[in-house]
């Protein structure tokens, strides 16, 4: 896991859409939010859950994967940049390939756009804008001790399982302390597989 | 799983940015270290952060505008206030575009007659007019025949002059403001238990509390950002009681819900207390020394066991009693309310009940203790402070004591017989104005064909005024009736403060000036006393001068202003009053000695009797219709329905509905009431109760909640019942037209990106939140 990354905690979501409203004004992509606001149990909950990119770590980006022109970068503190828009050819390869759904895709100028985890603003030693201003610390940037001085007793995972698959990201989500213990197939986190903790 | 190298150096190379490129707004940032400056400074690029304060509800955020190097505000940046820490709501975050909005009133708007199109005139010819109106009136049907209104959203310094501007330069006793449909009803009830209107402790004091009882207060999309206050009470251990119909956010995640039938607020907190009472968990000696009335209000609480307040509340008793027992028992317990127990015909009562419920458990007046009462306008603490109110004076001084309008007067300069007595509450002036007992009026920050209850009367009232005059930035529903509006600043084209929720006064500073044409509140209101014959009581270069004349206005009263000045606002982030001297540190919590605010010092506790709300159930109207807010929008939506990120977050209202009435998500549906009727998307959810349907009231006619809502009173404090009434629902073939918004979805600075997603768009979400994130 990186040092300081994004924790989502969906316990603390309101489902406000500040990280919404706040994506849209960042620098990098300023305008359109790279963030998606999910409700998780509509007809019968309020419960909401924001998706930011995961920067991916193993298998690294998928989406950088797939790129047939290379115009995803990883920086070398593993965040996983928004395309190159010099290189970018707008074929989707990405949307296809990101197992969150993350990246989108602007038709009119054929190029992809998704959360660099603010990286305009994280390079200056600034959160990002999302989990600066999310009210409810729903998303958290900081290091993991940095979340559990804050939070004591505060679980994390960042081990997902869809499939046969295992992805290991760099943003990581909150998880109940006794309640999940095995996976779940379409990537809710895990933090044990087969009696094995995967969070290293 | 052991981690992997990364594999990012078969990519081409990543370039880091340029230190000596800092993007706009963070080395400004940087170097203001996230604490306010007393003076702000472009960056290289030209950029300026102007540390100020959200516009909206009564957190009062802390911001920076970011200014561009033209002196146009563009954007926003979080500012690490201590109110805040960074954090900001959707609302906050989009506020800045309305502040070059191209909906902008630029120009005075002027008609004759109400049949006539407005067309723009000079600010000579809207004044002279405006003042000929006022001076035709007063002389045909006397001095009473003009009122003012005023808003909970106007600086202090505003709101000091809507008081003295409607008793001295109008000479009318007719003046009110928007936040009579806020919280009075706590403001009333703190008044009489406390002898001081204000919450008792700092938001701070939650993150200390070892029990939070959230009464009526959907935190999560009414004030996001003190979210994480609560949540950094749960980090801690404390357990969460949440009182609300609905599975709001904060709901969802509590430890008791008490989903209680609207209009029961006060029969659930006399039962509790009866539980109290009876497992021996008052604190005896608390009440002994500091409180009276508790006999008789422990002789009414024995009237309301668990099984009958069951009955009426529509829960289970046990319920009651497990409230009880964890608020009873906590070290530390802090109840915090807001609107859902506010707006009732039994309002006050409701907060008493509370009140009652805190005094007799000894959690009050110690970190982590205590009660709050949460302002849903920005300056709704503010705003009643000095004068705005109709029984108010400035410094919160009653206009009927002899004494406190003898010291005003002498502040003012006039004779005691020129000031006006009492007069009316904002709901009562409609009712007067259908009856032709006001017959001109002017508004100042408000929207009431949006926000207050039953439209067809508000319609009415201000269809019979022969002259109606309106200040606003945008051209509201109201102004929109109006045969002058004056265009105004917003706030970011002035300074002034205002007092949160916490009563912590915070400044806003300057960021832009106003467009040409656009002129301050201030300026209008003193030109037109000017006009009037008073200019001499109006002398005022600005918001500093009148801040000034405010302070030493309220020299002395239990609001004490005096010690509280421009520049040690900007040096410490906000002073809570009473700060009686400019070496005092202010107040952020009451009671510490144990001593209130009564001459006697002790709370003053007061018996209540539940009543059924005013609106009775029938067959014909066998439900509660309850309404609220929305994340995205503010009080009567003038502002946010006309930014693209809020409109598109949330576009129409809906009717929230249980399931168990068999309407599909989606189908519309005509909730009827004795008012009216009107057609919503039903919002299919088990977070409400059966016997309840939710319509949140930013949009007007024909998807108002408020032509639905009663227009009854609390008899003290006046507030409207807008948190239940009698309904049904039917089945309906079409859903009403939303008005459409006066400018496209979409940023002002920015042009839109077309992008799409590989998946299909999501359908409503069930919080009846509008739409995820679509793109």
């Amino acid at each position: 896991m990186m040092g300081r990354t994004i924790f989502i905690d969906p316990g603390r979501c309101i489902g406000c859409q500040a990280c919404v409203s706040a994506c849209r004004e960042c620098d990098s992509h300023r305008g359109t939010s790279m963030i998606h606001l999910d409700y998780t149990d509509e007809g019968h909950s309020v419960a909401s859950l924001p998706t930011v990119c995961m920067h991916c770590e193993d298998p690294v980006a998928p989406c950088a994967e797939v790129c047939p022109a290379d115009a995803i970068l990883v920086t070398a503190d593993g965040v996983v940049q928004q395309a190159d828009t010099t290189r970018c050819i707008g074929c989707a390869n990405c949307v296809n390939a990101c197992p969150f759904g993350v990246p989108k895709i602007d038709l009119g100028a054929k190029l992809q756009l998704k959360c660099n985890l603010c990286y305009d603003r994280t390079a200056y030693g600034l959160a990002p804008m999302c989990a600066t201003v999310c009210p409810t610390g729903a998303l958290f940037y900081g290091t993991v001790e940095e979340l559990q001085a804050e939070r004591p007793g505060v679980q994390v995972a960042d081990t997902f399982v869809f499939g046969e698959t295992e992805v290991r990201t760099g943003v990581a989500m909150v998880v109940p302390a006794e309640k999940v213990r095995w996976p779940v197939p379409g990537g809710l986190p895990v933090v044990e597989i087969n009696g094995k903790d995967v969070r290293r | 799983m052991t981690a992997e190298p990364r594999a990012a150096a078969d990519r081409r190379t990543f370039i880091p940015l340029d230190p000596s490129l800092a993007p706009p707004g963070t080395r400004a940032f940087r170097d203001a270290g996230g604490i306010p400056a007393d003076r702000w400074h472009a960056d290289q690029n030209g950029e300026t952060l102007v540390p100020t304060h959200c516009c909206f509800c009564g957190v009062q955020c802390g911001m920076y505008l970011r200014v561009d190097r033209g002196g146009k505000v563009f954007g926003v940046e979080p500012r690490n206030h201590d109110i805040n820490r960074m954090r900001l709501c959707p609302k906050g975050i989009n506020a800045y575009q309305q502040v070059n909005h191209p909906d902008r009133l630029t120009a005075p708007l002027m008609r004759r007659s109400r049949d006539e199109e407005f067309r723009e005139v000079s600010w000579d010819e809207a004044l002279d007019f405006t003042v000929a109106e006022v001076k035709r009136i007063q002389q045909a049907y006397g001095n009473d025949a003009f009122g003012l209104l005023g808003g909970a959203s106007l600086f202090s310094e505003k709101t000091y002059l809507v008081g003295k501007f409607a008793r001295v330069a109008l000479k009318s006793r007719h003046v009110d403001y928007n936040g009579r449909l806020c919280m009075v009803s706590a403001a009333g009830a703190n008044k009489l238990a406390f002898g001081i209107d204000r919450a008792g402790n700092p938001f701070s004091d939650i993150l200390l509390t070892d029990c939070l009882l959230i009464a009526g207060s959907n935190v999560g999309e009414c004030f996001p950002v003190m979210t994480q206050y609560v949540w950094g009470a749960r980090d801690r251990g404390a357990s969460l009681i949440v009182v609300d119909p609905r599975e709001t956010a904060i709901a969802r995640t509590a430890d008791i819900h008490v989903a209680l039938k609207p209009g029961t607020d006060s029969a659930f907190f006399t039962s509790v207390l009866n539980v109290v009472i009876a497992e021996g968990l008052t604190d005896e000696n608390f009440l002994a020394a500091h409180a009276t009335g508790w006999e008789e209000v422990k002789a009414k609480a024995a009237e309301y066991p668990p099984s009958r307040a069951a009955r009426i509340c529509g829960i289970p008793a046990e319920q009651i009693v497990q409230v009880a027992r964890t608020f009873a028992r906590a070290p530390k317990a802090m109840a915090w309310h807001a609107r859902g127990i506010e707006h009732h015909s039994q309002g006050v009562e409701n907060c008493l009940s509370v009140i009652s419920l805190c005094a007799a458990t000894g959690h009050i007046g110690k970190p982590g203790a205590g009660y709050g009462t949460i302002t849903g306008q920005g300056n709704g603490q503010g705003g009643r402070e000095h004068g705005q109110k109709s029984d108010l004076l400035p410094g919160g001084r009653s206009i009927t004591n002899p004494e406190h309008r003898r010291q005003i007067c002498e502040i003012w300069g006039i004779e005691e017989s020129e000031l006006p007595p009492a007069g009316t509450s904002m709901m009562e002036m409609v009712w007067q104005m259908q009856r032709r007992e006001i017959r001109g009026l002017i508004g100042i920050c408000n929207n009431p064909f949006v926000s207050l209850p039953n439209y067809r009367v508000v319609k009415e009232g201000y269809d019979a005024t022969e002259f109606h005059a309106q200040f606003d930035f945008f051209l509201s529903e109201t102004a929109a009736n109006a045969h002058v509006v004056f265009p105004v600043t917003t706030w970011a084209e002035d300074e002034g403060v205002m007092a949160n929720a916490e009563a912590r006064v915070v400044k806003h500073n300057k960021a832009q000036d106003p467009p040409p044409g656009v002129r301050t509140d201030t300026w209008v209101m003193c030109e037109l006393a000017r006009r009037l014959g008073a200019g001499d009581k109006f002398d005022f270069s600005g918001s500093r001068a009148v801040f000034d004349e405010l302070r030493t206005a309220s020299a002395g009263t239990v609001n004490d202003y005096y010690g509280i000045t421009y520049e040690r606002l900007e040096e410490t982030g906000g002073i809570a009053w009473p700060c009686p001297s400019t070496d005092h540190p202010g107040t952020p919590r009451l009671f510490e000695d144990g001593s209130t605010y009564h001459p006697d010092g002790k709370i003053h506790l007061q018996v209540v009797e539940w009543h059924p709300p005013m609106d009775p159930y029938d067959d014909e109207h066998p439900m509660s219709l309850t309404t609220g807010r929305t994340v995205a929008h503010f009080l009567s939506g003038n502002q946010t329905r006309r930014l693209g990120a809020l409109v598109e977050q949330t576009p129409r209202p809906w009717a929230e509905i249980h399931p168990s009435h068999g309407f599909r998500n989606g189908e519309p549906v005509r909730i009827v009431t004795r008012r009216g009727s009107e057609v919503f998307p039903a919002l299919v959810t088990e977070a409400i109760r059966p016997d309840t349907v939710f319509v949140p009231y930013h949009w007007p006619v024909p998807t108002a909640a408020n032509a639905l809502t009663i227009d009854a009173l609390d008899p003290r404090s006046k507030i409207p019942e807008y948190k239940v009434c009698a309904c049904r629902i039917e089945h309906a073939d079409r859903i009403d037209e939303v008005p459409a918004p006066p400018v496209a979805p979409g940023h002002v600075a920015y042009p839109e990106t077309q992008v799409s997603r590989t998946d299909p768009l999501p359908p409503t979400s069930p919080q009846g939140r509008g739409t995820s994130e679509r793109s």
